[in-house]
């Protein structure tokens, strides 16, 4: 298993000078990935713009989106700045779309929230649709390509359309649990080989409190539940190493480590735990 | 703090002792509509597991209750004149009655304030936390039916919830046929003198028997006369025991603010699994442990409690579901061997497996095996590695194979999809039967016509990704199946004609090759598939009006050009809404058995790109067993079996004949491999 590391588009206190250290960090680290999240009803960076900025400074890690929210955008433009992406990092992108779980980020950007899914696997069938007629570059082929979403309709979605799934966190129990039926629909779409399983967690290593107020602040809208991901958030160098070993177990292919605190320090911290 | 809990059954008591043990300054006080001697029902059943959690959340309870338990291991299967027994299965019971008197009395010592004979019309305003255990037909829950998200839906057959003075010596199952139809019986022991005897039957049964017009003395003498030989002279004890349906209840969440359910009030579990009380007590357990742990902030311990039980609860509910539907359709299992109907029952609800039960009760497994084998032997090798004789076909065993797994010794492999035709094909890499040669064997080799799934990219891109410079598509109407996926043709006489011919003559390429067995395919939205179901297929026209008509007709083709054996791969649902149900699946699985199919490969879905899928570990299972069952073939299913204990336990059970594993590979195997192989991996990697 891979172990890939967030960037911090969506912690208070980011600026362009700690997105390029940090990125720069990553990718003379032991990751193999720099991720970011997807919200725009939020004081967070755009994800293209993001990784757009990473890939000027790095040669090595693959650059992710853990997940954008594939019908908030155009899908041609959508196509368009992930190829780009692509592009000018190299051929380093994965990816990682899915409906997203806020009605707030669709009525900010004026899209229907009805018919998100149907939407989605228009994008997905776009995405993979190689050369068209229009003449949308740059080629979108090669672009490693995962889905996220706990319905059936996503996992068929995925097998489908995708090189892999993109869990949205939780206990290794329940990564492996939705592993399993990522895997089922593979196979039952008649794809070749296996999917690749991208799973994901929260870190802070040093300034704890400031971190748990972000993740109360971040996930305000899924109500209590915000307890229980503040409960998941990984503060020490053995939670991390218990959390990376479980999801190894349960079949992860990539796990990516989130900061829920803007400080390079954070970073260092976490390399030297998983190093 | 102050807690009102609504409902003196077991889990408000339990949970009012748990809570007040844990704080005894907490007001803590149960409202009971009923008088504390009231019950209803027998006796209860817990497992050895339960009591472990009884025990570390309360001692005193604890030896309480095992103190007056009645306890045993043996489960006896009364059907077709024999009994046939399995050891191993550790059950305790109780009786309600008892069970409420010491949880009552356990209360009162602690100082929870019980009030009997309070009916509870609105919520209690004054609590900090209100809990509703007031059972399957809660007050709480309905007061917050639209906010909850509250079903209650009828599952199963029409029950009845007799006692008797006989006391039985195992949990029993009676079987019992009538001119009306199967009735049968769940009966066990929960004191010295007394047992609990649940008679059921399916509704239409239930009024073939004029059981809907008898009094309640009538039907009690009805079921007495029905299993006197059982009851051997013992009468049957009513306590308002009336035909009922059982309530399937469940919520889309079990808190609002303060308030939370808990135990029936929450989710019931049919009682053929004996769940329901021990639920009802895990989850008071569950919930004394989240305030503790949130330090009595009410509104996120009720987060954790509903987050850390759902999905137990949800996971012993779809098992007592599918135990519900199978006592419903057990009719239909008559004709099984004794052994396999037992084996059947056993492992009903996906809970007892055969690796599981092998350790249970090793003798029974053995049996099984020996009998399953159809050879004497001391003892035989489990369930799938039997040879199966299918219309002249002797495959080794009952392991089906994909055509990538290069797992030797499969008793059947899967070519993979091969066109009939260039324009049959799914992608550019699909084979042709014109090309194809078989690599592994015994092979199944499957024949098909990709219909508007055609000219797509090769599936190690995606599936249904339109090819830029595509052929021309057919289908049973011209609606496209994906994103930019092209309109089809809609296929007239002539184009079927050709079709029909294609596959005759795939038909015949077969028989020269030697292949060992044929399959049609009828599944996944393909071409034969787009006629089968009323979303594709808008036709005005005789193969509208008659949507098997012309793949019956192609089948009845093949049928006259092949000889040996003929599989048919069917989706037995669209999994979607407007298409073909599961009923309709198994009817159209019938009419291909009359027409000469000789296996049905069960599928689902794919009908349409936009369907629901329900995909977990053996999702295709209980299809198979209705196919297999009521269209009486032999099935070959997949599904995602992952261990030979998942095909053993299914093989076995008779819910299928083969089993396509996908088996995972093993770092074991990787360290184990001859070293020649390490060599080579080693100069692919320098």
């Amino acid at each position: 298993m891979n172990v890939g590391v967030g960037l911090p588009t969506t912690t208070p206190g980011t600026d362009g000078a700690l997105v390029l250290d940090w990125a720069r960090r990553a990718d003379t680290g032991p990751f193999s990935s720099l991720a970011v999240l997807d919200r725009v009803a939020y004081d967070s960076l755009e994800p293209f713009a993001a990784l757009a900025a990473a890939a000027a400074v790095t040669t090595r890690v693959r650059l992710a989106t853990m997940i954008a929210i594939g019908p908030l955008r155009a899908t041609a433009l959508l196509a368009k700045q992930a190829a780009s992406v692509n592009v000018l990092s190299g051929r380093r992108l994965t990816l990682g779309l899915a409906i997203g779980a806020r009605v707030e980020d669709y009525e900010a950007t004026g899209v229907t929230h009805r018919g998100r899914g149907r939407r989605l696997s228009e994008q997905l069938a776009y995405l993979r649709g190689g050369i068209d007629e229009r003449q949308v570059g740059p080629a979108r082929d090669g672009i490693e390509l995962l889905v996220g979403g706990a319905s059936g309709q996503a996992f068929s979605r995925m097998a489908r359309y995708a090189d892999g799934y993109a869990h949205a966190g939780g206990p290794p129990r329940a990564f492996a649990g939705a592993a399993a039926r990522a895997e089922a629909a593979w196979r039952d779409l008649g794809r070749p080989g296996r999917p690749r399983l991208w799973g994901q967690g929260y870190f802070a290593l040093g300034d704890v409190e400031r971190g748990e107020a972000y993740l109360r602040d971040y996930y305000a809208f899924t109500g209590p539940f915000v307890e229980r991901i503040v409960a998941a958030h990984l503060t020490s160098a053995r939670a991390v190493k218990d959390f990376v070993r479980g999801y190894e177990e349960a079949g992860c292919d990539e796990l990516v480590l989130f900061p829920t605190v803007s400080d390079a320090a954070e970073l260092d911290r976490l390399a030297e735990v998983v190093g | 703090m102050k807690v009102t809990i609504v409902g003196g059954g077991p889990a408000g008591l339990y949970l009012a002792i748990l809570l007040k043990k844990e704080n005894r300054a907490a007001d803590v006080r149960v409202l009971e509509r009923n008088a504390p001697d009231a019950t209803f029902g027998w006796g209860v059943v817990f497992s050895e597991e339960t009591l472990g959690a009884l025990r570390e959340a309360d001692p005193e309870t604890h030896l309480a209750i095992t103190d007056t338990f009645v306890r045993w291991d043996r489960l006896d299967i009364r059907y077709g004149g024999r009994v046939l027994s399995s050891r191993g299965h550790s059950f305790s019971a109780i009786a309600r009655t008892r069970l409420l008197e010491i949880l009552q009395r356990r209360s009162a010592s602690l100082g929870v304030d019980l009030s009997f004979g309070v009916e509870v019309e609105d919520l209690p305003g004054d609590a900090d936390l209100v809990v509703g255990a007031d059972g399957v037909n809660s007050v709480v829950r309905r007061s917050l039916e639209q906010e909850l998200g509250a079903s209650v839906e009828p599952e199963g057959c029409k029950y009845v919830w007799f006692g008797t003075d006989l006391v039985f010596d195992a949990f029993t199952f009676i079987f019992r046929e009538t001119e009306h139809g199967l009735f049968q019986v769940h009966a066990y022991p929960f004191d010295e003198h007394t047992s609990t005897f649940i008679v059921e039957c399916p509704e239409p049964t239930w009024r073939r028997a004029g059981l809907d017009e008898l009094s309640e003395d009538e039907s009690l003498a009805f079921c007495e006369r029905l299993f006197a030989r059982d009851l051997q002279g013992h009468e049957l004890l009513s306590n308002r025991s009336i035909w009922l349906d059982f309530p399937k209840v469940t919520n889309e969440t079990w808190r609002r603010g303060r308030v939370a359910l808990a135990g029936d009030a929450a989710h019931t579990a049919h009682f053929s699994i004996g769940s329901g009380t021990k639920l009802a007590m895990e989850d008071a357990i569950a919930l004394r442990d989240a305030l503790v742990r949130r330090s009595w902030d009410v509104e996120a311990a009720l987060v954790d409690y509903e987050l850390e039980r759902r999905p137990l609860v949800e996971r012993t509910q779809q098992a007592a579901s599918e135990s519900a539907a199978y006592f419903a359709r057990v009719a239909g299992y008559l004709e099984l061997e004794p052994i396999q109907f037992a084996f059947n029952l056993l492992t009903r609800s996906g809970r007892i497996s055969h690796a599981s039960l092998a350790v249970r009760d090793p003798a029974f497994t053995r049996v099984l095996d020996t009998w399953f084998a159809r050879r004497p032997a001391l003892a035989a090798p489990p369930p799938v590695f039997a040879p199966l004789e299918l219309h002249g076909l002797e495959l080794a065993n009952r392991l089906v194979v994909r055509p990538e797994s290069r797992a030797a010794g499969a008793g059947l492999v899967l070519s993979g999809f091969v066109a009939v035709s260039d324009a049959g094909r799914i992608s550019p890499d699909t084979p042709t039967i014109g090309e194809w040669t078989p690599v592994e064997r015994p092979v199944l080799l499957q024949l098909g016509h990709a219909g508007r799934r055609g000219a797509c990219r090769p599936r190690s891109v995606g599936v249904d990704v339109p090819l830029h410079d595509g052929w021309e598509l057919i289908s049973a109407s011209p609606l496209p199946y994906g994103p930019f996926g092209a309109a089809p043709r809609e296929l007239d006489e002539d184009g079927m004609a050709d079709v029909r011919a294609d596959f005759v003559a795939g038909a015949t390429r077969a028989a020269e090759l030697g292949v060992d067995a044929l399959e049609l395919d009828f599944a996944h939205g393909y071409l034969l598939a787009s006629f089968l179901s009323p979303l594709t297929n808008r036709r005005s026209d005789a193969y509208g009006v008659e949507r098997l008509r012309f793949p019956l007709a192609v089948l009845d083709a093949v049928r006259e050009a092949w000889n040996g054996v003929l599989a048919v791969r069917l989706s037995i649902t669209d999994w979607a809404p407007g298409g073909l149900s599961v009923e309709e699946g198994v009817s159209i699985a019938s009419t291909l058995v009359e027409h000469g199919c000789d296996l049905m490969h069960v599928e689902a879905g794919q009908t349409v790109a936009e369907d629901r899928p329900e995909y977990r570990r053996g999702f295709l299972t209980s299809l198979s067993d209705r196919v297999r069952t009521e269209a009486r073939v032999p099935t070959l299913v997949g599904g995602h079996l992952t261990t030979l204990d998942d095909a053993n336990t299914i093989v076995g059970a008779g819910r299928a004949d083969l089993c396509i594993v996908d088996l995972p590979p093993s770092d074991l195997e990787r360290e184990l491999a001859p070293a020649p192989e390490l060599a080579e991996a080693t100069e692919v990697r320098s």
